[in-house]
């Protein structure tokens, strides 16, 4: 029997710590939509996506009313575009995007993703014109995420791939730069990327899954502080314990809508991920988890060690919750998506390098920094390759999403709006690492890649 | 099946006939009502029997939010099972 303490905590959660579920994101595969043609390809493209995903925004707000629980992105995410390219060497895959773009207005989703490559080992056929076409994609389309995968535990860093990307950064930036330099705010480098990850800018519908399936991937770092709040004397392995708690409560909505929305739309339910997404709106930040474990300003000395803290128990509290756990699971710290950490990188309290170390312990790596407008491609590269290496080494996933903000300069805020938020430029170390990005070829796999 | 319609507000004459009202143009049975009264603060927790229900749930959850609007209560309308998965294992 159902007792009011529990129905007010619920509504409570929803109502005034910003539970939701974050998004219900549909996996849908495009390898049958292949075809010589690019023509004939996109079509094929439009068609399946907008016959599969035809429900599911209605679907999804069918389920908000049911349950009275916000679900805020309906989102879809296809196999890695790379692959259909292939098919067609000598046409512009950016006709792939369009075409992309033209299903997610139909099917009126937030975000598509899927524009993406995997070239952890090298380049394969599609794979290079991809990436090259991926700033001019990203720039004539607006809901179209991209994603590019250069390194994993078991192939080592495609150091060939890490140089072009900070290109490709750049120039997705500078294109971009009378719209708020928008377009690398959709593209992640992922070292050991997820095949079945919800959330974006770097979802993509791997080729080992399903034709079609139903991911979910809830949030909710006002419910954690809320409850880390409650216990201001509690001590470590206590607050552990308060954190697993409430991860999975909040874990199972999104195993409950995520169970409802396959059902309903007659879809295998793929993965819930449980991720703590922060969101700009007051209330909603990781930063202050942190903090209200006892930081005076998230990014001091003590924060690596208080996102493992919570990164673990969120995983230990979900994996209950759930009866398949995926995606990234963790704790994200995108920067300009979480008010908490604006207000410390704007008081200089967090840097890149404290970033850095986070994304050791965190989901996934770094995350909507806004980066001055004159670093150089290099720089960028380096960057990557540095965070690809915290990946590799560490069995882990690691994603670099920068923003390169042309024409700011250090301490300007960087205004993107909405789920994205704004961020200050961060300063970042300007002694060259050309020479070493310069010299291509591979970083080797690490020695724990050899398990068989 | 059931649900779950909590009402939070300024106490005023005639809520629950109101509420309670929504629920049978909706052909939905009251089962359950626990209401209490602080100062002037209304608090009401319903539980309903939905399996009879003539309409569509959201139209009964959207015919709820009106009447919330109209009336300056907080009146959420939510399908019992969020609270079971959440609170039991």
């Amino acid at each position: 029997m159902l007792n009011s303490f529990d129905i007010l905590e619920t509504i409570r959660m929803i109502q005034e710590e910003c539970l939701d579920i974050r998004t219900i994101t549909m996996g849908i595969s495009l390898l049958d939509c292949i075809d010589p043609d690019i023509d004939k390809a996109c079509e094929k493209v439009y068609n399946k996506i907008t016959s599969k995903a035809a429900h599911l925004v209605e679907v999804g707000e069918q389920i908000e009313k049911e349950y009275g629980i916000p679900i805020v992105n309906k989102r879809i995410s296809v196999t890695p575009i790379a692959m259909l390219a292939a098919a067609c060497p000598n046409e512009n895959p950016v006709k792939f995007a369009l075409a992309l773009q033209r299903a997610a207005d139909t099917c009126r989703v937030n975000f598509l993703g899927g524009y993406s490559a995997l070239v952890h080992k090298g380049f394969s056929a599609g794979d290079l014109a991809l990436i090259k076409s991926i700033p001019e994609a990203l720039s004539v389309t607006q809901n179209v995420c991209s994603s590019v995968n250069i390194g994993s535990t078991r192939s080592g860093i495609n150091m060939d791939a890490a140089k072009i990307m900070g290109e490709v950064v750049l120039e997705s930036a500078k294109i971009t730069a009378n719209r708020q330099c928008i377009g690398p705010a959709k593209l992640v480098v992922f070292c050991n990327a997820v095949e079945d990850n919800p959330f974006m800018a770097g979802a993509f519908h791997g080729v080992g899954e399903p034709d079609c399936e139903i991911h979910v991937g809830v949030s909710g770092p006002g419910v954690v502080r809320a409850a880390v709040a409650k216990y201001p004397d509690a001590t470590i392995d206590e607050l552990a314990d308060v954190i697993k708690k409430t991860a999975f409560k909040i874990t199972r909505m999104g195993q409950l809508v995520g169970a409802r929305a396959s059902k309903m739309l007659n879809v295998p339910f793929g993965i819930v991920d449980l991720s703590l997404a922060p969101t700009p709106a007051v209330g909603d930040s990781v930063a202050h988890i942190l903090e209200g474990m006892g930081l005076e300003q998230c990014g001091t000395h003590g924060t690596t060690a208080c996102l493992a803290l919570l990164n673990d128990a969120v995983k230990k509290g979900g994996v209950m919750a759930s009866s398949n756990v995926g995606g990234l699971s963790g704790a994200f710290i995108p920067v300009s998506e979480d008010q908490g950490m604006i207000d410390a990188a704007k008081a200089g309290t967090l840097t890149l390098e404290k970033l850095e170390a986070m994304t050791a312990v965190c989901s996934v790596g770094l995350d909507m920094i806004v980066v001055p407008g004159d670093i150089t491609p290099e720089t960028i590269s380096a960057i990557i390759a540095d965070e690809a290496a915290i990946g590799m080494v560490n069995n882990k996933t690691t994603a670099v999403r920068l923003i390169p903000a042309i024409g700011l300069k250090q301490g300007e805020m960087l205004e993107f709006g909405g789920l994205l938020g704004s961020g200050p430029v961060m300063p970042i170390n300007r002694k060259s690492p050309a020479k070493f990005i310069s010299r291509g070829g591979r970083i080797p796999a690490p020695m724990h890649s050899i398990k068989n | 099946m059931r649900a779950v319609i909590t009402v939070i507000g300024k106490d005023t004459v005639g809520i629950l006939h109101k509420v309670s009202g929504i629920c049978a143009t909706h052909n939905v049975n009251v089962i359950e009502v626990t209401q209490s009264v602080l100062q002037d603060m209304f608090a009401m927790i319903m539980m309903v029997d939905i399996s009879g229900i003539t309409s569509d749930f959201s139209a009964l959850s959207d015919d709820m939010a009106a009447l919330g609007t109209a009336e300056g209560l907080a009146i959420h309308c939510m399908h019992e099972d969020i609270f079971n998965s959440m609170h039991k294992i």
